[in-house]
């Protein structure tokens, strides 16, 4: 199958890989502990597991576009500082 | 009682999935592949990395479209639910009025898009338009062509002749599905109209008005059809909206790596709005 016009390279290839990585992680987690384990952390409502890693990675790309607007184009930190945000979603949202 | 979890009924969404990711998830996936690259055509391509994103978030022209089109959503939505939210209360709930009024809300949604702005662009000329050349006859220096608020008053107009409709449907459905029984324990409490309103119909309507705001957020935000043939964008700049300066970047001017980071910030911006509007109602209607 010619993907060309798709024009991948690799940097985004990895991106995409990681984004399916961890739907497949969040597809086996739910089948380990089915549920969602819906709760209500610092927003004041309910949400589940999907829902966080939804807030997690929507952040993480506010982070790098801010990152690149605010600071430069060297998104490592911008990388981190997300790794951060998503844990930070995970343990109290 | 203990749930029952049956994760294989996920298989069932799989079409529906495949159906997505041909429409949805392959494009966009090349539109982030084109955001961090140039090309110049024939399938050739560079690398770019983030380079294109900087010059779209140092851009004034993408951040003065960006206010344009913040505020028109909010513009059409500030008329657009109230609007709606009287009509369809003053809508016959029975008789032969029913049919006629659901048909005549119907007429607009029923149009396609680009006849909607021709419609328009012919009413609001001053030589041969109903609207314009009525309000220049009444002395009002009506010209969409070359005067910027009379293109957004214009603009305006149309979304709302266009899709009030869909939100007086949408409140319409949700007044009717209230029972008589809620309008009956109002009466014999001598409840004022303002408290049927605010106490039955409103938490009734809570719903599908969650559904008409964010349709109509996002299909304001996403507007390039009707501006784009009435206006073309103009005078000036002072009608481009976000998709129509988007149009312009990829397909104008054929730079399509900076109209793919464009894109995504666009899409990541509907998407963030888009998920506030949903909490917020939805926390709300759960706090109810």
């Amino acid at each position: 199958m010619n993907l060309t016009w798709m024009a991948w390279t690799l940097p985004t290839a990895i991106f995409f890989i990681t984004i399916l990585v961890l739907l497949c992680g969040m597809a086996i987690w739910e089948y380990a502990s089915p549920g969602g384990n819906p709760r209500v952390g610092v927003l004041r409502f309910e949400t589940t597991r999907g829902d966080r890693l939804f807030l997690s990675l929507l952040g993480s790309a506010f982070i790098h576009l801010a990152w690149l607007g605010l600071v430069g184009p060297n998104l490592w930190w911008a990388l981190a500082l997300s790794v951060v945000y998503a844990i930070g979603v995970f343990r109290y949202v | 009682m203990e749930r029952t979890w049956n994760n294989k009924a996920w298989f069932m969404v799989l079409p529906v999935l495949l159906l997505v990711a041909f429409s949805a998830i392959i494009p966009l996936m090349t539109v982030v592949n084109y955001s961090v690259q140039d090309t110049f055509g024939n399938n050739v391509f560079f690398w770019a990395g983030s380079e294109w994103f900087e010059e779209i978030l140092h851009s004034d022209r993408f951040w003065e479209a960006m206010a344009r089109n913040l505020a028109f959503s909010a513009i059409i939505l500030i008329i657009e639910i109230p609007l709606g939210i009287f009509i369809a209360l003053n809508m016959p709930k029975k008789g032969w009025g029913v049919p006629v009024c659901l048909v005549l809300m119907a007429l607009p949604l029923l149009i396609p898009w680009n006849v909607v702005g021709t419609i328009w662009q012919v009413f609001g000329r001053v030589d041969i338009g109903l609207l314009g050349y009525t309000l220049r006859a009444l002395g009002f220096n009506y010209n969409y062509v070359n005067d910027p608020f009379d293109a957004w008053i214009t603009v305006i107009v149309m979304d709302v002749w266009h899709w009030t409709s869909l939100v007086v449907l949408l409140c319409y459905a949700g007044l009717v599905s209230i029972p008589d029984a809620y309008y009956q324990a109002a009466k014999i409490d001598g409840a004022s109209r303002w408290a049927i309103f605010r106490y039955i119909q409103l938490p009734k309507m809570n719903r599908v008005l969650l559904i008409a705001v964010l349709l109509r957020f996002m299909d304001s935000f996403m507007i390039y059809t009707e501006p784009f043939v009435v206006t073309g964008g103009g005078p000036g700049n002072t009608t481009t909206f976000l998709s129509i300066d988007l149009v312009k970047l990829a397909i104008g001017e054929f730079n399509l790596g900076e109209a793919a980071a464009m894109s995504i910030v666009y899409f990541l911006i509907i998407m963030l709005l888009s998920w506030v509007f949903y909490t917020v109602m939805t926390a709300y209607d759960a706090e109810q």
